[in-house]
């Protein structure tokens, strides 16, 4: 057969990714905003699929928000991530699997700059050395964890519960997906897919039973800008750029929105409220927003697991109207409880994005 | 061509960063920050490849060099493999370590990030630790935000974290001799040099400017003059 346009061009991107044995690395941002996502990643890993994940209570930050807000050094963050490395030699692992985009570019970036200045990698050796006393092995791969579940995807279809599929219409979900500047954009060969036709939560959503929504401003960014959201003088920038994405997305009338990097999902979650907060405007229906989802958290829900062991509650948008379409069974009066449905009160809910459960 | 370009040269960012660059504008079209200021990576990339130091050093006191957002979208676009987003990092390294950061108002932020971002990864060993950081500092994280602030640790239980636990998993307490050695590995590369600059130029600016310094943290986090917005 005979591969045409965009599928000719991606599949010169098709990365190698291991299929067992890694050294997951956590991501800063998941852990704070959306730890249920990580919790559902090893829940898949191990339970639907057998894979061996090692997640090692030494490991830190890779230092990358530091990095990229520019007060560390390339020198200090790289040996932090030459450190990340010996953890992983020291248990015997050669394939690493960061949790965060940020670490996976960041990551690339280490290995490539020491692939082309040997001298640089040398560097890292004796500062990690006279630092920790440890050494490293370089990672024979370096996937994102996103990688895996898309390699993963076909067998995690067939072990779903629900599918990507409107069940009021029966047609397939429309789902925009957003991968995050690093992922490709720096070094699209690392990327499946690369930059341009990235296919990595596609090729998920396509297999789950969705429909991918393309739009003008598919690949610009979700706003984060590192130093431009983290202080509030600046984050106009950010809100600026949110919204940008989402007036191109909405006249394509999205059901929800998958992203593959963590600070994502945040600024295109609780932006959405900002804007409305500070313009009127409510995406989506107009009632409740458009759901964003992580892409551990989309595939938690095709697999059936519970919406509240995922995480799903603490989005400031509702992810309810997007449940309900896919059939999916819940307990409403659970959502806000904590362990063993202690009562942990309730939020107060925006004036103009109407909560879906009071 | 100048003792401080010949500096700046050593930084691998540039090396990598900065071939020719042909001044097309491509990486000016794609760019989030030149959408939303009046910035121009493609200006940012010839002043540096001119090599003129008097030049560069009116970029490194300048709000300019603070309005990029490291997205690197400029990186998949250039046709020469040029990164601005590269040279942008190598000017505001050099910046931080000779002290023109404090001549603009967006460089002095710096004093922000390093003690919260900075703070975080030494005492905590990660880049964000959001306890207690509510909605005064940061309103658009909204009402749920609120709640899981209220409720952060069974929030965090209930989804299956580890918070301030020993052993592994979600915002686990990180042992004390692996924060001891990124601690060691901030002494031995630079790292903890970087801070205690940050600290002391920010020390002199504050002083200048006649605030203590709890008033010159705030001043700087919230100050936004807004000259170059579009
Ligand atoms: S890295 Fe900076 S210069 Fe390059 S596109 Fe992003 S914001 Fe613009
Ligand atoms: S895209 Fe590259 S060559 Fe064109 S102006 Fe920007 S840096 Fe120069």
């Amino acid at each position: 057969m005979k591969v045409e346009g965009k599928a000719r061009i991606w599949k010169n991107y098709q990365k190698e990714i291991p299929d067992n044995d890694f050294f997951y690395v956590r991501s800063c941002v998941r852990q704070n905003f959306f730890p249920g996502a990580e919790t559902t990643f090893l829940r898949i890993m191990k339970d639907e699929l057998g894979i061996n994940v090692y997640d090692d209570p030494a490991h830190t930050s890779c230092t990358g928000i530091g990095y990229h807000a520019d007060i560390v050094p390339f020198d200090t963050t790289m040996t932090v991530v030459a450190r990340q490395f010996a953890l992983m030699t020291e248990k015997g692992f050669k394939n690493m699997i960061p949790s965060c985009i940020t670490s996976f570019g960041l990551y690339t970036e280490i290995l490539e700059t020491w692939e082309h200045h040997p001298e640089v990698l040398e560097k890292a050796r004796k500062y990690l050395k006279e630092a920790t006393g440890r050494t490293f092995e370089i990672p024979e791969n370096l996937s994102h964890a996103s990688d895996v579940i898309f390699k993963f995807r076909h067998k995690i279809a067939e072990r779903a519960k629900y599918k990507l599929i409107n069940k009021y219409t029966g047609k397939p979900l429309r789902v925009v997906e957003h991968i995050g500047c690093h992922y490709a954009k720096m070094f699209p060969s690392k990327g499946v897919g690369g930059a341009e036709y990235p296919y990595v939560l596609t090729g998920m959503v396509e297999s789950f039973g969705g429909e991918i929504v393309d739009y003008p401003e598919r690949r610009s960014c979700c706003g984060f800008g590192f130093r431009q959201y983290l202080v509030m003088a600046n984050r106009g920038y950010t809100i600026a750029n949110t919204k940008k994405k989402f007036d191109s997305m909405d006249p394509y009338k999205p059901d929800c929105i998958v992203t593959n990097c963590p600070g994502c999902p945040m600024f295109l979650d609780k932006g959405q409220y900002a804007i409305a907060e500070l313009e009127g405007r409510v995406y989506g229906d107009g009632k409740y927003g458009i759901p964003v989802l992580t892409f551990e958290e989309l595939a938690g829900i095709v697999l059936g697991y519970d919406p509240w062991d995922i995480g799903l509650q603490v989005h400031q948008i509702p992810v309810e109207p997007l449940l309900d379409k896919i059939g999916v069974e819940y307990d409403k009066s659970a959502k806000y409880k904590g362990i063993g449905g202690r009562d942990l009160g309730k939020p107060q809910h925006s004036k103009l994005i109407k909560a879906y459960i009071e | 061509m100048g003792a401080l370009y010949d500096e700046l040269a050593k930084d691998i960012h540039l090396q990598e960063g900065l071939n020719a660059c042909i001044n097309c504008g491509t990486c000016t079209a794609i760019c989030p920050a030149a959408g939303f200021y009046n910035y121009d990576p493609r200006q940012i990339a010839d002043i540096v490849q001119q090599q003129d130091d008097k030049q560069i050093e009116e970029l490194l006191k300048s709000e300019t060099i603070w309005y990029c957002g490291e997205c690197m979208s400029c990186k998949t676009r250039c046709p020469r493999n040029n990164t601005p987003g590269q040279i942008i990092i190598a000017l505001r390294s050099y910046a931080q370590e000779h002290g023109y950061f404090t001549q603009s108002e967006k460089g002095r932020q710096q004093i922000y990030l390093k003690r919260t971002v900075g703070q975080w990864i030494l005492d905590h060993g990660y880049c964000l630790y959001l306890e207690g950081v509510g909605t005064d500092n940061h309103p658009e994280q909204g009402t749920i935000w609120d709640w899981r602030q209220d409720n952060w640790t069974e929030t965090m239980d209930r989804l299956g974290a580890n918070y301030q636990k020993a052993g592994a998993g979600a915002m686990r307490k990180i042992p004390e001799e692996a924060l001891e050695e990124v601690r060691k590995i901030f002494e031995v590369t630079g790292g903890m040099e970087r801070f205690r600059k940050i600290e002391e130029y920010s020390a002199q600016k504050a002083s200048e400017m006649g605030l203590e310094d709890e008033e010159y943290v705030k001043e700087v986090y919230t100050t936004n003059s807004s000259q170059d917005n579009k």
